[in-house]
């Protein structure tokens, strides 16, 4: 009898499940709270991480290996730290580009002034690079949709820049473009190289793995205070911190398309007699094209959704403008900024992904002029609109108004939308109101005293035991180490706030993706115009989401957690629909055939064979309410981003805190990670489908 | 004159400690113990040799080592241990740079799922291997077309892969593998992804194409009927061991193995036999009526030879000298067994 009852519980994970949240509850009631008791709160003995970090960083800017330099101004040679000398190099040149790109496309004199002295310069103050007219550049817009993908495309990127343009938002999208045609090479060549190098050797991409783990799921704003100890403030910092972003996903597309050709192409370019750069150039990488360029589309998005955050670190543009605007609660003007950049987000990515599917036809036989025809029609319109901008320069008076409409003169309705919000906030503002406070005292309130009041015993008994359930020893010590060093810092309790934020928008984003997806997912139809949804709602950059919710709901945590759990629900409808997607029609047919109803069909058939495709969501899901409840210190949580965020002014010291939490926020994810993928492998494992 | 290829003593082995276990074994392989030590044995000490003008057909299930015995002559994969010599060169010591020179110079391989490359046209496919040799656009181009007439797939040169049939692709694998105009032509079972019918088809392409190159030919497949079809002489494998290698005649009539048996019991003899695999010494008593060629299947002359109820002649149909006699009660035996 006895034996049995250990046979039942070994092979059934819910009653194994039962006993851990029975152990759980146990210790939760029993450990007192208590400041000497360890089961209660672990020790801060890691305290000096932060410091040591901050070390390091100032020791390799300002001692490690000094170079001799010489100082052309005192004509003396000077001691300077060669990672010093470094980073400034590193800056130094990605702010020419940007600068370049900048002013070939709004003007400036400081190209002309590489070449020619400052004092001439200044004298002769005609000597500028002229902008490029709005008119041209709505023109060209429309021509390279046109070109990529008919006429369609075109009238998208036409209508964009025009609205852009008449709006008065063209300066300020424009720097945020040239900020993205730098960034986005940058990520492609690096992206491109590491991705290879990972698909060559297999060590390095074992060794690449736990790093784009750890880069993609740290808070964007963490990296934000090292990049200005190491780089100092500008657009050059802001584009070193999409590139640590938007690398990693360039990376992974990379290794996947590359691993995908299948191995007999490769032998087949073997055979043919291919050298291994040969190899290289004309199989792998044109075989891998569309993954490549896939990852190349993430990257622009990327780059998109991270204006903002460079703004904090000086990058100009769209980003700057919506801080401002967000910061001074003038929700009318952000939101114009937001659309803006929702606008060059959705036509880049149609762009590029026209450009992706875009197949070249090697047998054309054109004349020089029906090859180029539209960048001939381009260059006409340039030539025809700086003209007209140039004429019609004396006739507005101080405004040239078809050369570029600034900011404070464009079209604009940001006070309809002010007045609309208020007439919402006035109107609703009992109801919205009561159920903030109703969420906040009823809901979340006690949840984050729960989730405060948790010994460190239980915690750790909780995870670690899930992840043993789930895994095998090996996972739930890697669960444990990640956990205690979180644990021996002094900031545990923030953590735990994170985690609170975190598991509320995580189980509310899932559930709606899992309830939406299984509403519309389930026909052909349904799931295609939910998918289409899914991209449209995935090219609003993060931030973008704040924007309404903190005019319904004021500074809370609702905001946040609301915004994070809109922002999560994507991928989860998005795995969700593709889960269902995956049920083989045989089976289908079989539940049909055993007479299964509608219900019947989705718990028995569907829910299972879906679930780990669901799960693979659900893991998404963690790491975009996290970034989301990390952003929430944007506008004022009091969670660890709260601190990371405060790092940002404290640039002395703050380099080691933000990067140590940034880490922190990051082990909680692949925790996270690390149980939901077993989960998932060993749910694939049992049906068959690994 | 020395064979094109020759194999001697070649072994396969996957898993870490392959180099070590195989100098411990002093050459007689056990898969059973090799795979407890975690390794798996792809090609267990094949030797045999290939004539110039040769098709050696390699069959075996899947598992049997036949492709990676193969990729070990291509040297896509390194072998463990043993010699392979391919026009009295071992290949198994040749640098990449040799390596490279080899295939573009005399090695042609077609693939199972034809490899073709998805980004490039027909036609650009099939001048690939002359593109990476070095070869002119114009060049590459005219000789690329020529090849393109040869499998038959003229009017489809800028077609991409994706929008033709299988057997259409495979076409184009063999006209990429011909580029070059190699001696030897590797083939990793070219038609087991295609329809029965189109498999057909393509086998009697493929016979037609070597009647005019006459190449070095390594053929791979899992169909025993298509060993017997297309083969001058068969290997059988099996876990990396070659059970047997001989001719499709004498792997019928005298399988070396119960598990080469088990293949040849099901196939009716008369369509595979040919006349000089029963034949007779010759006989003076034999009728001059009727005259059979030696390298006749049994099943094309069987109803001249049952009809005619005399001893016929055997001719050589090269000479047309007489080789041998053929009493139609043999031709009884290969037709109703006993």
């Amino acid at each position: 009898m006895d034996k049995n009852y250990l046979e039942t519980i070994r092979n059934s994970k819910p009653a194994q499940f039962g006993i851990l949240v029975f152990i759980f509850l146990i210790l939760y009631f029993l450990i007192p709270q208590s400041e000497n008791n360890y089961l209660w709160r672990l020790p801060s003995v890691l305290k000096g991480i932060p410091l040591a970090i901050n070390n390091v960083i100032f020791n390799a800017l300002y001692e490690w290996f000094p170079l001799k330099v010489w100082d052309p101004v005192f004509e003396m040679y000077e001691e300077k730290a060669a990672f010093r000398e470094f980073t400034k190099a590193v800056s130094q040149g990605l702010l020419f580009l940007i600068t370049v790109v900048r002013e070939l496309l709004l003007g400036g004199d400081k190209i002309i002034d590489v070449f020619v002295s400052d004092s001439w310069l200044k004298e002769n103050d005609w000597l500028s690079w002229p902008a490029l007219p709005w008119t041209a550049t709505t023109v060209g817009a429309f021509l390279l949709g046109y070109q990529l993908n008919g006429i369609r495309l075109g009238l998208l990127g036409g209508i964009g820049a025009l609205y852009i343009s008449v709006f008065g938002n063209y300066v300020p999208s424009i720097q945020t473009l040239s900020f993205v045609l730098i960034t986005t090479p940058i990520c492609f060549v690096l992206g491109l190289s590491f991705g290879i190098w990972g698909y060559l050797d297999k060590k390095v991409e074992t060794a690449l793995q736990p790093v784009l783990n750890v880069m993609q799921t740290m808070p964007q704003f963490a990296y934000l205070v090292p990049i200005i100890a190491l780089f100092g403030l500008g657009d050059h910092a802001g584009s070193i911190a999409t590139i640590i972003i938007a690398t990693p996903p360039m990376i992974r597309n990379t290794i996947l398309g590359l691993k995908r050709i299948s191995p007999e192409v490769v032998e087949a370019g073997l055979m043919s007699g291919c050298t291994k750069p040969q190899l290289l150039f004309k199989v792998l990488i044109p075989a891998a094209r569309r993954d490549i360029l896939n990852g190349v589309n993430t990257v622009i998005m990327q780059c998109l959704a991270m204006v903002v955050i460079a703004s904090f670190v000086g990058a100009k543009g769209l980003g700057l403008n919506l801080k401002i605007a967000l910061n001074s609660l003038k929700i009318g003007k952000a939101a114009e900024a937001g659309l803006c950049i929702v606008i060059i987000a959705v036509i880049l990515d149609r762009f590029t992904k026209a450009w992706a599917d875009k197949q070249k036809d090697y047998f054309e036989n054109l004349t020089f002029f029906q090859r180029y025809k539209l960048l001939i029609i381009f260059a006409i319109s340039v030539v025809i609109f700086s003209i007209i901008a140039f004429i019609s320069g004396g006739y507005f008076d101080k405004i040239n108004y078809l050369y570029v409409i600034p900011i404070e003169k464009g079209l604009t309705i940001a006070h309809y939308i002010d007045g609309a919000v208020d007439w919402v906030w006035e109107t609703f503002f009992y109801s919205l109101n009561s159920f903030n406070k109703f969420l906040l005292t009823q809901v979340l309130g006690p949840m984050k005293h729960a989730y405060l009041g948790m010994p460190v015993i239980a915690t750790f008994t909780l995870a670690m035991g899930a992840a043993y359930i789930v895994g095998n020893a090996r996972t739930a010590l890697i669960v444990g180490g990640m956990l205690l060093f979180i644990a021996l810092s002094e900031y545990w309790d923030r953590a735990l706030i994170t985690m609170y934020m975190g598991s509320f928008a995580v189980i509310m984003a899932s559930l709606n993706g899992i309830i939406l997806g299984s509403i519309f997912g389930r026909t052909e139809r349904g799931g295609r115009i939910l998918l289409s949804f899914c991209d449209f709602f995935e090219t609003f950059p993060s931030f973008v989401y704040l924007i309404p919710v903190i005019f319904l709901f004021n500074i809370t945590d609702t905001s946040v957690l609301i915004a994070a759990i809109v922002y999560a629900t994507v991928p989860a409808t998005r795995y969700t629909v593709w889960g269902l997607k995956s049920v083989p029609l045989s089976l289908h047919e079989a539940g049909t055939m055993s007479g299964v109803s509608d219900f019947q069909r989705w718990t028995n058939i569907e829910i299972p064979i879906a679930f780990p495709t669901v799960m693979l969501g659900v893991n998404q899901t963690v790491v975009f309410s996290l970034q989301m409840v990390i952003l929430g210190a944007l506008i004022g949580t009091e969670d660890l981003g709260q601190i990371i965020f405060g790092a940002l002014s404290r640039t002395k010291d703050g380099a080691g805190v933000a990067l140590t939490l940034g880490i922190f926020v990051s082990l909680i994810a692949i925790c996270v990670d690390v149980i939901v993928r077993n989960w998932a492998e060993e749910r694939k494992k049992a049906l068959g489908l690994a | 004159m020395s064979p094109t290829i020759s194999c001697d003593s070649v072994y396969k082995i996957f898993g870490a400690n392959a180099n070590k276990l195989l100098a411990d074994s002093n050459g007689s392989v056990d898969a059973k113990q090799f795979q407890d030590a975690g390794c798996i044995v792809g090609v267990n000490n094949a030797s045999f040799d290939v004539e110039k003008g040769e098709m050696l057909v390699v069959m075996g299930l899947s598992g049997s080592g036949k492709s990676t015995l193969l990729r070990c002559i291509s040297r896509l994969t390194d072998a463990t241990a043993g010699k392979i010599l391919v026009d009295g060169e071992d290949i198994c010591l040749m640098n990449n740079k040799q390596l490279v020179e080899l295939r573009r110079e005399k090695m042609g391989m077609v693939f199972q799922n034809f490899a073709l490359l998805p980004h490039k046209t027909v036609i650009e496919n099939i001048a690939f291997p002359l593109q990476v040799k070095g070869v002119s656009t114009e060049n590459s181009m005219y000789k690329a077309l020529e090849m393109v007439e040869l499998v038959g797939l003229k009017g489809r040169e800028n077609y991409f892969p994706r929008e033709l049939s299988g057997g259409q692709q495979q076409r184009v694998g063999i006209a990429r593998s011909l580029a070059v105009e190699p001696d030897i032509w590797f083939l990793d079972e070219p038609f087991s992804a295609l329809d029965p019918l189109i498999r057909k088809e393509m086998q009697d392409e493929f016979l037609r194409l070597q009647g005019v190159l006459n190449k070095t030919i390594m053929f791979v497949t899992h169909d025993f009927d298509e060993a017997l079809r297309l083969a001058d002489r068969i290997a059988i494998m099996k876990d990396g061991i070659i059970e047997q290698l001989d001719t499709p005649g004498n792997i019928v009539l005298n399988p070396a193995t119960d598990y080469v048996k088990k293949f040849t019991e099901d196939v009716p003899r008369e369509k595979v036999l040919k006349i000089e695999s029963i034949m007779d010494p010759k006989d003076t008593n034999a009728s001059d009526n009727l005259k059979v060629s030696k390298d006749d299947i049994i099943e094309s002359v069987a109803e001249k030879i049952l009809n005619s109820k005399e001893i016929i002649k055997v001719i050589d149909p090269k000479d047309s000298s007489e080789v041998g006699s053929i009493n139609p009660s043999k031709v009884i035996k290969v037709l109703f067994g006993g």
